[in-house]
C-alpha cells in the first residue's frame, strides 16, 4: 500500500498543530515493507505532544527497526478535529513515518501509561478500520497489542486487545515477531489467528485474555482459568536482567514541534526498592538495575552532541539514589565539550538537602523551580504509606534550596490514603506555610505550589486491598485544604479533579466487565478523558449504570485477603502473601526500609527470577537520612546485592 | 560578530510554526558548533532575530535570520555556513545564502517593506482569474472585513496590493503572483484572495522573496537563485512517501548517511545570483 500523504495534506492545512502529523522528525526512520518483515506500528494512544517523548516506544522503535526480520513506524491520536475530517473522507489512522494506513501493518501496538486513555485506544482501533472487539476479527486484520504499566490490570480491555505484555519490552519483542513472522509467511488462513493467540499465549511475559475464561459467582470475580492446557494459569512479567545490554534510544526523536520533556532523557536505572506503599511503578518494576555509569555519560555526551539538545533528563524513579550520581552531574556539567551551557534534570528529587546539593550544581544554568513529592502531611500518614521523609528533612531541602538561589517550590502531595484523617490533610498546608516561611528568611517573594492528587489504589501495591475514597470525599478534602490555605497567598492550591480520580478508579481495579462500560463511553464520543475539556463523568456513570455495574463495587469498598482480584492470574514476581504483610504493616503504622542496603525480605521480585539488584554501591548515598527516616549512621551488613565491577 | 542567513521552508516541514522553527534553529546552531552569544541574565537565550513571521503551513524561498556570533568566523568561515548548517536543519529547511553585516544596521523586521507571493487560488480557471484581477487592480479600494478582538474592522487593501498577475494553471485552481506590503501591517495571501477571488480557497502558498525598498529599486537581503517553478517540480514529492529511502533524501539524518553524503539537495546551493532590481 501507498502512502496517504497527498490526501491527507489538503486536510493538515484545516486541523490544529499540524507539525504533529509530519513526521520528520531527527532520528525518525523510513522502514522498507517486505513481505518476510513484520511489521509493528507503535501507537502512543494520546497526542503527539504527550506521546513522543515516550521512551518505552522509542527504545522498541530502535530495536524492532534494528532486526532483519521487523520494521516499526509511529502514530498517535489524531486530535478531534483531525479525526472528524479523516471520518469524513474516509481516511484510516496512519503512520507519521510513511503515512501509510495503520491497518497495512501486522501488529498495532499500544503503549498504556495511564487509565483515561482507554477509550482513545478503541477510537485507534476503529480508526485503523479493525474491528474493536478482538472476536469480531479476521485473519486480515492486524493483532492489537499493549504494553506499559496499565497492563498489570488488563482486564477492562480484555475484550480489545489481542495480547498485552508484562514487563519489559526489550526482550519479548524479539519472541513474538518471530511467531508473527511465521505466521505470515505461513499465510494467515482461517483458523490461524486463533494457534498464532494460542502460541504467543505461552510466552514468558505475553497474556492473551481470549484463552482464558472468567467466572462470576453472585456478581463477583470467583477466577480467571486458562481454557488450554497449554496456556499458563498464572502469567510472568518479562525481566530484562542487565539494563547495561540496552543502550536504547540510541537516537532519540528530537521533534521538530514542541512536547513535553522536549529534552535529551538518558534512563539511569530502572526498578526501585524505596517500597513506597502506593507507587505501582516501584513495585512491578523490581529489582533495581543501574546503568554503568560510563555508559551514562558515553549516552549524554553523545546524545546531546548529535540532538543539540542543551538539557538532559536523568530518568529513573529516584535518580538521586544512582550509585556515584554526583560524580556523573559534575562531569556533565564540567564537560568543555557543553560550554557550560547545558542543564541537567533530575525528575524525581529525594527530598534532603544532600539533593538540593546536586541539584545547586546540575541547574548553574537556569534556576526556576524546584519539586518534591513528601506525598502525605504528617509523619504518621508518611508511616503509613512508606514514603519516610521526616519533617526536617523537608525543611533541610527547602532551606537548602532558598538558600542557593531558588524562589521557588512545588509540593506534591495525595489525599485519600488509607487511615487518613482531616489533621493528615490539614496537615499539608501546615507543610505548605512552614516552607513558605522558611522561603521568606531568604527571599521576599518566596513561593510554594502545593499540588494534591486523589490517591486511586493500583493493582500489585499493598493498598490493591483499599477502598478508594468517593469523589464527594476527595473533593470535600480538597475544599477544606482550599478553604485552610486561602487567606495564604504565598501558596498556589491546585489540585487533581475527584471526578477523573474516580474513572481512573474504575479502569485501575475493575474487571472484565467494565469492558462494556469503556466501549458504551467510547461510541457516546468519549474520548480525550484525560483532557478536562473532553472529560464527561456522566457518560461514564451512565455507562456503569447501563451495565449494571457500580462504583460502590469497582472503586469504593475494601477487598478481602480470600477474594479474587481481576489480576490474581498475573505476576509481577512479588509475593501475594508479601503485599498482603506490608498492607497491615502500613495499617500498624510500619516503616519498611529500602532492601537495596539492608537484608532481603523477600518480596519475589529478585527471587522468583532468579535475577538481583544491580547497584554500583552497596552503601546508601552520603547525607540525611535518604528519606527512609532512620538512622542511617551504621555500618551495613553484607546485603545481596551485584556489586558494580563494571567500569 | 553578526551574520545574516538565507534559508528555505519546503515540504512538510512548512507545517511547523514560526517558534517552532526558531527551536529547530537552536538546535542546529549548537549541532554545528557554532558559538552564538547568549543575552545576560537569569536564563540566557541566544541572540537570534528572524525576518517576518510565516504562517504556519505557507512555504519559503526567502526566510531570514540573524545570529550573533560569539566568535567570529573569517570570510571563507561565512561562506561555508550554507553547507554546514543545512545537513543540521529539518529536511526541507535549507540555508541558500550568508553573509556577514554590521552590527547595529537596521533589524530584518523594520527593513523589508514588502513581500512577494505565489498563491494557489484553488477552484478557479486562470481565464476568470484574469478578469478578476483586472477589476481589483483597477478598484479604487478593496475593502476587506476582518475579526479584531471580537469586533469587525474593515481595512482597504488596496494600497497595499503592489502588483498581482495570474502566472497559469495549476492541477486544482489557478497560480498568481502578487507583492504584498507589510507596513501597516502585513497582508496576509488568503486576504488577497477574499478581495480579489472571493470564490477561491487557499492552496499552496510560498513566499519568494522579502524586499527592502531602496531608492535604487527594491532588493532582497541577501541574493539567491532560488526558482519557484523548480520548487514545484521539486516538492511534487514529500519528503517521505514509503519509497525506497535510497532514492530520496529521507527523513533519517546523517547518521545512516556515508560520510560526506551531502543532504542538501532541494536546491543547489548558488554562488550568487543576478540582482534583484
Amino acid at each position: 500500500m501507498s502512502s496517504l500523504w497527498p490526501r491527507l495534506e489538503p486536510l493538515l492545512a484545516q486541523v490544529q498543530k499540524p507539525a504533529r502529523y509530519i513526521g520528520c522528525e531527527d532520528g525518525a526512520q523510513v522502514p522498507e515493507h517486505a513481505p518476510h518483515k513484520v511489521a509493528w506500528l507503535l501507537a502512543y494512544p494520546d497526542t503527539y505532544e504527550i506521546g513522543l517523548p515516550n521512551q518505552g516506544l522509542q527504545i522498541l522503535y530502535e530495536i524492532l527497526n534494528e532486526r532483519p526480520d521487523a520494521l516499526a513506524e509511529r502514530t498517535y491520536a489524531p486530535w478531534v478535529d483531525l479525526e472528524a475530517l479523516l471520518r469524513r473522507h474516509g481516511l484510516p489512522l496512519f503512520s507519521v513515518d510513511t503515512h501509510r494506513p495503520a491497518a497495512d501493518f501486522d501488529i498495532l501496538a499500544f503503549n498504556l501509561s495511564a487509565e483515561l486513555v482507554y477509550t482513545n485506544v478503541l477510537n485507534c482501533i476503529d480508526l485503523a478500520g479493525v474491528p474493536v472487539r478482538a472476536a469480531d476479527r479476521s485473519p486480515e486484520h492486524p493483532l492489537i497489542g499493549a504494553g506499559g504499566h496499565c497492563t498489570y490490570n488488563p482486564e477492562p480491555l480484555a475484550d480489545f486487545v489481542d495480547f498485552f505484555v508484562l514487563g519489559d519490552g526489550e526482550e519479548v519483542i524479539a519472541d513474538i515477531t518471530e511467531r508473527v513472522g511465521q505466521w505470515k509467511v505461513a499465510g494467515r488462513t482461517p483458523g490461524s489467528r486463533e494457534r498464532l493467540l494460542r502460541d504467543l499465549a505461552s510466552l514468558e511475559g505475553v497474556y492473551v485474555p481470549s484463552m482464558y475464561d472468567v467466572a462470576y459467582d453472585d456478581d463477583r470475580l470467583v477466577g480467571v482459568t486458562p481454557r488450554f492446557p497449554d496456556v499458563p494459569e498464572r502469567v510472568e512479567k518479562r525481566t530484562i536482567a542487565d539494563l547495561g545490554e540496552w543502550p536504547y534510544p540510541k537516537r532519540q526523536l528530537v521533534p521538530l514541534t514542541e512536547v513535553v520533556h522536549d529534552r535529551l532523557n538518558v534512563e539511569v536505572f530502572r526498578g526501585c526498592t524505596r517500597g513506597c506503599r502506593f507507587c505501582q511503578a516501584g513495585m512491578i518494576t523490581r529489582p533495581v538495575r543501574e546503568r554503568p555509569a560510563a555508559q551514562v555519560r558515553r549516552m549524554v555526551g553523545d546524545g546531546l552532541r548529535r540532538t543539540g539538545y542543551d538539557e538532559v533528563a536523568l530518568t529513573s524513579l529516584s535518580t538521586a539514589d544512582f550509585s556515584g550520581i554526583e560524580r556523573v552531574v559534575a562531569d556533565t556539567v564540567a564537560d568543555p565539550a557543553n560550554c557550560g551551557q547545558v542543564s541537567v534534570s533530575l525528575p524525581s528529587l529525594r527530598v534532603d538537602a544532600f539533593t538540593v546539593g546536586i541539584a545547586a550544581e546540575l541547574q548553574r544554568a537556569r534556576r526556576t523551580g524546584l519539586t518534591f513529592a513528601p506525598e502525605a502531611g504528617t509523619w504518621r500518614m508518611r508511616q503509613v504509606i512508606n514514603k519516610l521523609i521526616r519533617e526536617e528533612d523537608l525543611y533541610g531541602a527547602v532551606e537548602s534550596a532558598y538558600s542557593q538561589g531558588w524562589r521557588r517550590m512545588k509540593l506534591y502531595f495525595m489525599t485519600g490514603l488509607p487511615t487518613e484523617t482531616d489533621v493528615d490533610t490539614l496537615g499539608i498546608a501546615e507543610l505548605a506555610r512552614n516552607c513558605t516561611e522558611i522561603g521568606r528568611r531568604h527571599t521576599k517573594g518566596a513561593s510554594v505550589t502545593v499540588s494534591v492528587g486523589g490517591f486511586v489504589p493500583k493493582p500489585f501495591t499493598p493498598f490493591q486491598w483499599f477502598g478508594q475514597n468517593t469523589a464527594a470525599e476527595l473533593q470535600r478534602k480538597m475544599w477544606l485544604l482550599r478553604d485552610e490555605l486561602r487567606r495564604d497567598h504565598s501558596v498556589q492550591f491546585k489540585w487533581h479533579d475527584p471526578k477523573a480520580t474516580l474513572v481512573e478508579g474504575m479502569a485501575s481495579r475493575g474487571d472484565r466487565r467494565m469492558g462494556a462500560v469503556i466501549e458504551q463511553v467510547w461510541r457516546a464520543g468519549g474520548t480525550f478523558q484525560e483532557w478536562s475539556e473532553h472529560f464527561d463523568l456522566g457518560l461514564w456513570t451512565d455507562a456503569l449504570a447501563a451495565q449494571g455495574l457500580s462504583a460502590e463495587e469497582i472503586v469504593y469498598r475494601h477487598r478481602h485477603q480470600d477474594e479474587v482480584l481481576p489480576w490474581d492470574h498475573l505476576s509481577a514476581g512479588l509475593h501475594k502473601d508479601f503485599l498482603w504483610q506490608d498492607w497491615r504493616d502500613a495499617l500498624a503504622e510500619v516503616g519498611l526500609p529500602d532492601c537495596r542496603w539492608t537484608p532481603c525480605y523477600d518480596c519475589g521480585a529478585c527471587t522468583g527470577y532468579s535475577i538481583e539488584h544491580v547497584v554500583a554501591s552497596a552503601t546508601p548515598p552520603a547525607g540525611g537520612s535518604q528519606g527512609t527516616g532512620q538512622d542511617l549512621d551504621w555500618t551495613p551488613a553484607p546485603v545481596p546485592v551485584q556489586l558494580g565491577s563494571r567500569s | 560578530m553578526r551574520v545574516r542567513l538565507r534559508f528555505t521552508k519546503l515540504g512538510k516541514v512548512r507545517f511547523t510554526s514560526h517558534r517552532d522553527v526558531a527551536r529547530i534553529w537552536e538546535r542546529a546552531l549548537r549541532r554545528a558548533g557554532l558559538a552564538v552569544a547568549v543575552t545576560e541574565g537569569f536564563r540566557p537565550r541566544p541572540k537570534l532575530s528572524f525576518g517576518l513571521a510565516l504562517s504556519t503551513g505557507h512555504e519559503s524561498l526567502a526566510e531570514y535570520l540573524d545570529v550573533e556570533l560569539a566568535t567570529p568566523l573569517d570570510a571563507a568561515g561565512v561562506a561555508g555556513l550554507p553547507a554546514r548548517l543545512s545537513p543540521e536543519l529539518a529536511v526541507g529547511v535549507d540555508v541558500v545564502a550568508a553573509a556577514a553585516v554590521e552590527p547595529g544596521g537596521e533589524s530584518l523586521q523594520e527593513a523589508v517593506r514588502s513581500c512577494r507571493w505565489r498563491i494557489e487560488a484553488l477552484g478557479v480557471d486562470p481565464s476568470s482569474t484574469e478578469r478578476l484581477v483586472e477589476v481589483a487592480l483597477g478598484a479604487d479600494e478593496l475593502v476587506v472585513t476582518r475579526q479584531r478582538k471580537g469586533r469587525d474592522v474593515t481595512d482597504d487593501l488596496r494600497p497595499a496590493v503592489l502588483s498581482v498577475a495570474v502566472v497559469g494553471p495549476t492541477a486544482g485552481g489557478t497560480d498568481l503572483e502578487a507583492e504584498l506590503a507589510v507596513h501597516p501591517r502585513s497582508v496576509r495571501p488568503f486576504e488577497l484572495l477574499a478581495a480579489v477571488t472571493p470564490l477561491a480557497s487557499e492552496g499552496r502558498v510560498l513566499r519568494t522573496a522579502q524586499l527592502i525598498w531602496r531608492e535604487a529599486g527594491r532588493e532582497e537581503p541577501l541574493l539567491a537563485a532560488v526558482d519557484p517553478d523548480a520548487w514545484r517540480a521539486s516538492h511534487a514529492q514529500p519528503c517521505t512517501t514509503g519509497r525506497d529511502p535510497r532514492d530520496e533524501p529521507s527523513c533519517t539524518r546523517g547518521v545512516e548517511a556515508e560520510p560526506g553524503h551531502d543532504r542538501t539537495k532541494h536546491f543547489p546551493v548558488p554562488a550568487g545570483g543576478p540582482p534583484e532590481r
